[in-house]
């Protein structure tokens, strides 16, 4: 019975997140203006094929819309004066940040359609293992707006700060992650470093899903970014139950 | 009957600084408490601790019989809570805002649209019900505020400076909508440094500073212990040439120039307007008024919080 209270009330807060943040300008440069951006240096600056570079778009878009609102969300909320009366309410800690993560998840899968079906409509793209593609955006998803909310741990109330140190992370994930290039084709130190990121799951999961092809297998793939998932989930909201109060001192 | 708010030996210490200091008070169902302080005092970390937004470093709370730390959520339904500048989402607008907290509060559709329509009418708000809360005046948004802590008909309000900054009118229409909620059975904890106020709304009222309670007890009992804060004030037509034979008075313990006129401090209020009288008739002096005043919530505020 309390679990499906705290059900709803993190549902509420998904919803009043998408009003609020998700159509915010910033949001949606950093979430698809950019990924759209860096897609395009790629294919008419190095002459790769568009249909290659589809499934790390498919990947990089969900990574930084899932991961993009997720991080100031707290700090804003602190600094604008709102987070201590959600904070007095009936919704827990962990049912506010599910909120946050619900809404993060919610926004990545709905706009990680766009480059999805630019792939499948205007590049020839074809569904190879529909399955898998519905499981990785599902589980990316996840992945992707807990670890916006595990950078929203940090107890300040200045969103910029967080901004900082979510960019510091995210971007140099790009480069390890096989976005630009098949893994198969890094350098050995790259290949190395790439396990690390849970956005390589994604686009090798991707390759599987559009291209028939990926490094690791399918259930490597699956199995290791659900582990992130939860792993980003819990701890976020381990800590976020912590640092809660030391936000609103 | 069973306590609203039961408090004991609540302390709260951020790294070194002790800032509640082993405090412990009941509030009665019905009464509105005034919790009043000096700036830095505690009030609002006090505030914090009793709506869960910060964990106390040891002491229990009772809200409506509930213990906040083993039934938060049973105790966070019962209250409804006004933060100290809190803002709506600005983004949203009145009728969303008032839909979330009542979605926060796991109101039914019906029931928190109906409760909606019925607080934005009683608050004068129907009219901007689909404006964003960007454009409203803080005296609208603090009404708004208040709305939003009720859209679930809590038993327990807290108030934290429900009217720092507004204008007279908004203020005085808060004032008057705690009355009313008071009324209708809601008990009212109101955090305040607005003494006129506390005096006017609060049927008891604890005194804090430095993290300790000082006075817990009716405005008007505070008032009757306090018998040095008494005085006589008396205009003559005519100033004195100092103030020496004024405080040369028997039982007067200070003398201040107050408008047009003195005061003087005694804890013999009536003996010392004889005195006056008589001094007038030497001094050739007419009284035009002459005034003996009991201490009022301020003097003893000033007075427990200097000796604290």
């Amino acid at each position: 019975m309390r679990f499906k209270w705290q059900v709803r009330f993190s549902l509420a807060i998904a919803k009043k997140d998408a009003r609020i943040y998700y159509l915010k300008g910033p949001v949606l440069i950093f979430g698809l203006f950019f990924p759209l951006c860096l897609f395009g240096a790629f294919v008419f600056g190095r002459k790769i094929s568009p249909t290659l570079l589809m499934p790390g778009l498919l990947g990089m878009t969900l990574f930084f819309i899932s991961s993009s609102a997720t991080p100031v969300i707290a700090p804003w909320e602190a600094l604008n004066k709102t987070l201590e009366r959600l904070v007095s309410t009936p919704a827990s800690v962990s049912a506010i940040i599910a909120g946050d993560i619900l809404a993060g998840f919610a926004y990545g899968i709905l706009v990680s359609l766009v480059p999805l079906g630019v792939g499948l409509f205007a590049f020839g793209l074809t569904l190879v293992r529909p399955a898998v593609l519905i499981l990785t955006l599902i589980l990316s998803a996840v992945c992707f707006a807990g670890l916006g909310t595990l950078f929203s741990t940090l107890p300040t109330t200045i969103p910029s700060n967080i901004m900082l140190l979510s960019n510091l992370v995210r971007l140099p994930l790009l480069f390890i992650s096989g976005v630009f290039m098949p893994l198969e084709r890094m350098p050995g130190w790259g290949k190395a470093l790439s396990v690390i990121s849970p956005l390589t799951y994604t686009c090798d999961l991707a390759r599987h899903a559009l291209l028939g092809r990926g490094y690791f297998s399918i259930s490597r793939g699956l199995v290791t970014l659900f582990v992130f998932a939860v792993a980003f989930v819990f701890s976020s909201i381990q800590i976020h139950k912590k640092t809660m109060s030391k936000r609103l001192a | 009957m069973a306590c609203a708010i039961q408090v004991s030996d609540l302390t709260k210490s951020f790294g070194g600084l002790l800032a509640v200091d082993h405090i412990a008070f009941e509030v009665k169902r019905g009464e509105i408490f005034g919790f009043l302080g000096p700036n830095g005092a505690g009030k609002t970390t006090t505030q914090r601790m009793l709506t869960t937004v910060l964990k106390p470093t040891s002491g229990t709370i009772a809200i409506m019989g509930y213990d906040l730390r083993k039934a938060p959520f049973e105790a966070k339904m019962q209250m409804g809570v006004v933060p100290e500048s809190a803002n709506p989402y600005l983004d949203l607008t009145a009728w969303q805002n008032l839909m979330l907290m009542g979605q926060l509060y796991g109101l039914g559709k019906k029931r928190r649209r109906a409760r909606a329509e019925a607080l934005l009418a009683f608050f004068g708000l129907s009219d901007r019900s689909r404006s964003k809360t960007r454009g409203f005046s803080k005296g609208m948004k603090q009404r708004l505020i208040l709305a939003m802590a009720l859209i679930h008909r809590p038993r327990l309000l807290f108030l934290d400076e429900p009217t720092a900054g507004l204008d007279v009118q908004s203020a005085r229409l808060i004032r008057e909508h705690v009355v009313d909620l008071n009324g209708k059975g809601t008990t009212v904890f109101l955090t305040t440094h607005n003494i006129e106020e506390a005096e006017g709304l609060c049927d008891r009222v604890a005194i804090i500073d430095g993290g300790r309670i000082v006075a817990v007890d009716r405005p008007a009992a505070l008032r009757a212990a306090l018998r040095s804060a008494q005085s006589v004030e008396v205009v003559f037509d005519r100033g004195l040439d100092g103030l020496e034979s004024l405080e040369a008075l028997p039982h007067v313990t200070g003398v201040k120039k107050a408008g047009e006129g003195y005061r003087l401090h005694t804890d013999q209020p009536g003996e010392v307007a004889c005195l006056v009288a008589d001094l007038a008739r030497a001094k050739k002096r007419k009284i035009l008024r002459l005034n003996t005043l009991g201490p009022n919530l301020e003097d003893v505020f000033v007075c427990l919080t200097r000796k604290a």
